[in-house]
């Protein structure tokens, strides 16, 4: 019972995205939104409330750990950070999708045909 | 075990999740609040930019659990919201179930407990009855216990065998104790060395017998059984080391078995120790029942031949006295056929418990095939339901899960139910199963017995559910969504798995009603047997022994016994009274001896049929109704002289003389060198060994003899004809007589005919019962299966009958219109349960008694039965029909 979610993004994006922005710092899920989009320059047209279920399956895989805390704004918050596994896992995630990216931009190149 | 604690942290997981997105939206609102929205505005925007807060709770939620067992689990309790929003149906659909598993789970609990559990002895697997026979041996063969052992067979067979670890004999009785409060008779087992050591069950308190326990004139010991120890003795521990007196000869209490210890199939008081004197065993003497433990490894075909190798040693060793030639014996052709001992204990309930477990088994699945067309009829209201959840995306397989789910829950439900009423069953079939059912004490519900329940009510779910759930699962979309409340003749195709589940029932249900009739045959055949007594309502017996010790003279014994009888005539209401060393039907072991008659021709060194030998007072063959076929009774004054007369049965005379009337004057003897005793009357064949059985040829001595080794029966049974028999108040005055003579006298098996007649056809009359209750079960499912599908089929016609009766039909061809249907039906399902029965019936044919099992009267009359019975479940809902009324139909959508 898959609803289609409004997600432009191939799989494993999203992940790719929060694990990077978690490596500079770690964020609660609200900051974490708005650092992803603020960071992109709202090109990627996201629902903030996606990132929960990938940040559920980050916490499942052990890539990042949560811990509640008090924000700088006063609430209760749950502030996640990247674990070693995430840190490599991100590694590998953007050396691939460098390849993939690679391959693509080849295919598209004009000229070439 | 990270998986566990995830399964523990769920809920606190699940709290998180939900608490961080509000908090996710608090700070955003308040964002957009600091911004300048208005707080309202604010809200809503915060909402929107999240997307569905609900979805993705359900999503990030998914990431953790196991979406399958979640969504089963949610299957779960859609059902249960659904069976809860039809309670007539699940009322239904529950008891129907419930009462088909309960009826499963007490017939399995009885076989389970009575096939199928092994024996309560450590590694009962290796303990084996050391049965065997003797082909060779005329009037042998009737015997259902073979050939028992002599004692010099077992010390042959202890000292040289190589396949046992333990071997010994034993044998069932009775005993009189006095000494306590009144004299009682209790019931003995008398055991060789090696019985207890092959069982393996240590004593509760005390110990076994010993080697120097079992010498001739060797100090008395005895065992105690721990009911008798616990009735008698206040379950004392200090019990060990007191004496008690037994047969008048006192024995010291060595040691008492624990709880639940039951000595093979018999139930017993004492344990008293066989002692024989070895060195003047003859080879005769076959009267004991052999026990033995296998080696481990030994298999029960190299025990047989090991007893075959000792057979030879055995009559070379020993001898029935100077002059008796030892191979004499070899003429018997004796067999072992060791057979398990659990084998021995259940005996041939097995085939009977096995048709009884079939056919409630068959119940089961008339009851489960009423359930599917309950399930089908739902399903179909509830097409709109399942339409709309295929529109939303669900799939086949996920609908047909979802069916699967609801009819397996109903019938874990049912099952749940079923055993509540389960345990009220078991006490049932206990309370009328026949008493003397084999280890009728151990039946009870178990571990076993609950997973087959499990099993049972699971396996019946998916049954009754599959056909609804493939049949209706189908995505159709649009079409049903449209099409539901317009239908207007019900397809062929729609009602065809209606059909063929009515049609199985009224098979199935035939197959019983088939069996049932049958037994009822059987039990009217066998009521109307003359047994070879008569009125035994009003027949009391009573067993009294007289042991040695109390009067050792044997004329004395009889003189005693003759004084009983007549004490016992005075009693008000007698008519008459007599005695006999047994009546027919008790299952006593009785002696069973060869027989020479006059004018015979016999080989040497061959032994003549065997004959069963009974001693009777005269006037018991009045008493007990017994015909006197030919000849005179054997008087008094006979009996005191001692006079060399004797009475046969009228199959014994026929054998030896042709008729009755020739026997009387002819004259046999018991052994070559004994006086010729003349034969004066003739008796009818007497059912002795149960309905069932054939009448044995028998010969009735006077109970005091010249035979030196059976000089007079101290053992009897006094049988009293009187209108009073069985009451209180009567047995009283028989106590006092019988004390008013010898105060020493116990008295044992106090009851009356007509209770050990009851007893001797109790397995029939059970399973009467049994195939009765499913029979009447089976018919009723039956006949509601049929009415249920006729009285849906109207329904869904309504507006086709409408149109016939508006175009002119009249209610008579409407009538019979639906009446043709219904009964097309029964009679397809009749024709398919007379073969099937014709099949079936075959493996009950040992249960039955004066008729086959393809008895036509049985099988027309049954057939008939249905028949009309299923036209009666028509015509309602035929009648119906008629009734509709073709302007209200027709608007009716």
């Amino acid at each position: 019972m898959k609803k289609p979610t409004q997600r432009d993004l191939f799989p494993g994006a999203l992940e790719m995205m929060i694990l990077r922005t978690l490596k500079r710092q770690p964020l609660h899920g609200y900051a974490l939104v708005q650092q992803i989009k603020r960071i992109s320059d709202d090109l990627l047209q996201i629902e903030e409330g996606s990132l929960y279920p990938a940040l559920q399956r980050l916490l499942k895989e052990g890539f990042v750990k949560a811990e509640w805390g008090i924000s700088s704004t006063n609430r209760r918050v749950r502030t996640y950070k990247l674990t070693p596994a995430g840190a490599k896992h991100l590694e590998r995630e953007v050396s691939s999708f460098e390849r993939m990216l690679k391959g693509i931009t080849q295919v598209l190149a004009p000229g070439e045909l | 075990m990270n998986w566990l604690r995830q399964l523990f942290s769920r809920k606190q997981l699940y709290n998180e999740l939900s608490e961080e997105i509000q908090a996710h939206l608090d700070e955003k609102v308040e964002e957009l609040v600091a911004d300048g929205m208005s707080r309202e505005e604010a809200v809503h925007a915060a909402r929107r930019e999240f997307g569905n807060v609900h979805l993705i709770e359900e999503n990030s939620r998914e990431v953790w659990g196991w979406p399958s067992l979640e969504s089963v689990l949610l299957d779960i309790r859609h059902g249960l919201r659904a069976l809860s929003h039809s309670p007539v149906f699940t009322v239904v659909a529950l008891l129907t179930i419930a009462i088909g598993i309960a009826a499963n789970t007490a017939v399995f609990s009885v076989v389970n407990s009575v096939l199928l559990k092994p024996l309560n002895y450590p590694h009962a697997e290796q303990l084996v009855a050391l049965h065997q026979v003797a082909p060779g041996a005329e009037g042998l063969a009737d015997f259902e216990s073979g050939l028992l052992l002599s004692p010099s067979m077992y010390f042959t067979y202890s000292e040289h065998n190589e396949t046992f670890q333990s071997l010994g004999i034993w044998g069932a009785g009775t005993a009189n104790v006095t000494g306590m409060a009144e004299p009682e008779q209790v019931h003995t087992v008398a055991v060789s060395e090696g019985v207890l050591e092959a069982l393996g069950v240590p004593p509760a308190v005390g110990r076994w017998f010993s080697r120097q326990d079992q010498v001739p004139n060797g100090p008395g010991r005895v065992m105690l059984s721990y009911g008798y120890w616990q009735s008698r003795f206040g379950g004392d521990p200090a019990v060990i080391g007191r004496t008690i007196t037994t047969d008048s000869q006192l024995r010291e209490i060595v040691g008492v078995m624990p709880q639940g210890f039951r000595f093979v199939d018999a139930d017993f008081d004492l344990i008293a120790p066989l002692a024989f004197n070895r060195a003047n065993l003859p080879l005769a003497g076959f009267g004991f029942h052999g026990i033995a433990r296998l080696k481990p490894g030994a298999t029960i075909a190299e025990a047989n031949a090991d007893l075959s190798r000792m057979l030879p040693i055995w009559m070379n060793s020993w001898s029935n006295g100077p002059g008796q030639d030892s191979h004499i014996y070899e003429q018997w052709r004796i067999t072992p056929m060791i057979r398990p001992l659990k084998q021995q204990v259940i005996g041939n309930v097995g085939e009977f418990l096995w048709v009884v477990m079939a056919t409630i088994a068959l119940v089961m699945l008339i009851a489960c095939a009423n359930v599917t067309n309950l399930l089908l009829v739902r399903v179909e209201a509830r097409q709109q339901e399942l339409a709309v959840r295929t529109a939303l995306g669900a799939g086949r397989a996920r609908i047909v899960r979802a069916l699967l789910v609801e009819s397996v829950m109903l019938g874990i439900m049912g099952g749940l139910l079923g055993i509540l009423f389960a345990y009220a069953g078991v006490h049932f079939l206990v309370a009328v199963g026949p008493s003397n059912l084999p280890r009728l004490n151990e039946i009870g519900i178990d571990a076993r017995v609950l997973a087959f329940t499990f099993g049972l009510s699971v396996l019946s779910g998916l049954l009754f559910g599959l056909i609804p759930a493939l049949k209706y699962a189908a995505p159709r979309g649009s079409a049903t969504l449209q099409s539901v409340g317009r239908t207007i003749t019900v397809s062929r195709e729609r009602h065809r798995a209606r059909n063929l589940l009515v049609v199985g029932q009224v098979a199935m249900a035939l197959v019983l009603l088939m069996s049932a009739g049958l037994m009822i045959r059987t039990f009217a055949a066998l009521r109307k047997l003359d047994p070879g007594f008569a009125d035994p309502q009003h027949l009391q017996t009573v067993r009294i022994s007289i042991p040695d010790s109390l009067i050792p003279e044997p004329e004395r014994v009889v003189r005693t016994q003759n004084a009983i009888l007549d004490k016992l005539a005075t009693i008000q209401g007698v008519k008459s009274v007599g005695f006999v060393s047994e009546m027919p039907m008790e299952g006593f072991d009785s002696p069973w001896d060869e027989i020479y008659a006059e004018g015979k021709p016999y080989a040497d060194n061959t032994i003549p049929p065997l004959r069963l030998y009974k001693y009777i007072s005269p006037g018991l063959l009045q008493t007990a109704g017994t015909r006197l076929v030919a000849g005179r009774e054997i008087t008094w004054n006979e009996i005191y002289e001692v006079r060399p007369v004797v009475m046969i049965s009228e199959n014994l005379a026929r054998e030896l003389w042709g008729t009755p009337s020739a026997a009387v004057g002819k004259h046999v003897r018991e052994f070559l060198n004994l006086p010729w005793s003349e034969v004066v009357g003739v008796i009818q064949d007497v059912r002795e060994k149960g309905l069932q059985e054939t009448e044995p040829e028998t010969v009735y001595w006077p109970p005091l003899d010249k035979n030196p080794f059976v000089p007079v029966i101290r053992t009897v049974t006094f049988v009293i004809r009187s209108d009073r028999a069985g009451t209180v108040s009567f047995l009283n005055e028989v106590h006092a007589a019988v004390w008013a003579v010898n105060s020493n006298l116990p008295l044992a098996s106090v009851r009356t005919m007509q209770e050990v007649y009851d007893k001797s056809v109790a397995r029939t009359s059970f399973t009467l019962v049994m195939l009765g209750i499913a029979g009447a079960m089976a018919l009723a499912l039956g006949i509601i299966g049929i009415y249920g599908v006729m009285s849906y089929s109207v329904s869904q016609r309504q507006r086709e009958i409408g149109i016939r009766l508006a175009l002119g039909a009249r209610g008579g061809d409407v009538l019979q219109m639906v009446l043709r249907q219904g009964t097309k039906l029964a009679l397809m399902g009749v024709a398919i349960g007379i073969a099937a029965a014709f099949a079936l019936t075959r493996l009950m044919t040992n249960l039955l008694f004066g008729v086959t099992a393809h008895d036509p009267l049985t099988f027309i009359a049954v057939a008939v039965l249905l028949i009309l019975v299923a036209s009666l479940a028509c015509y309602i809902p035929a009648r119906r029909a008629t009734l509709v009324d073709p302007i209200v139909a027709l608007r009716y959508e």
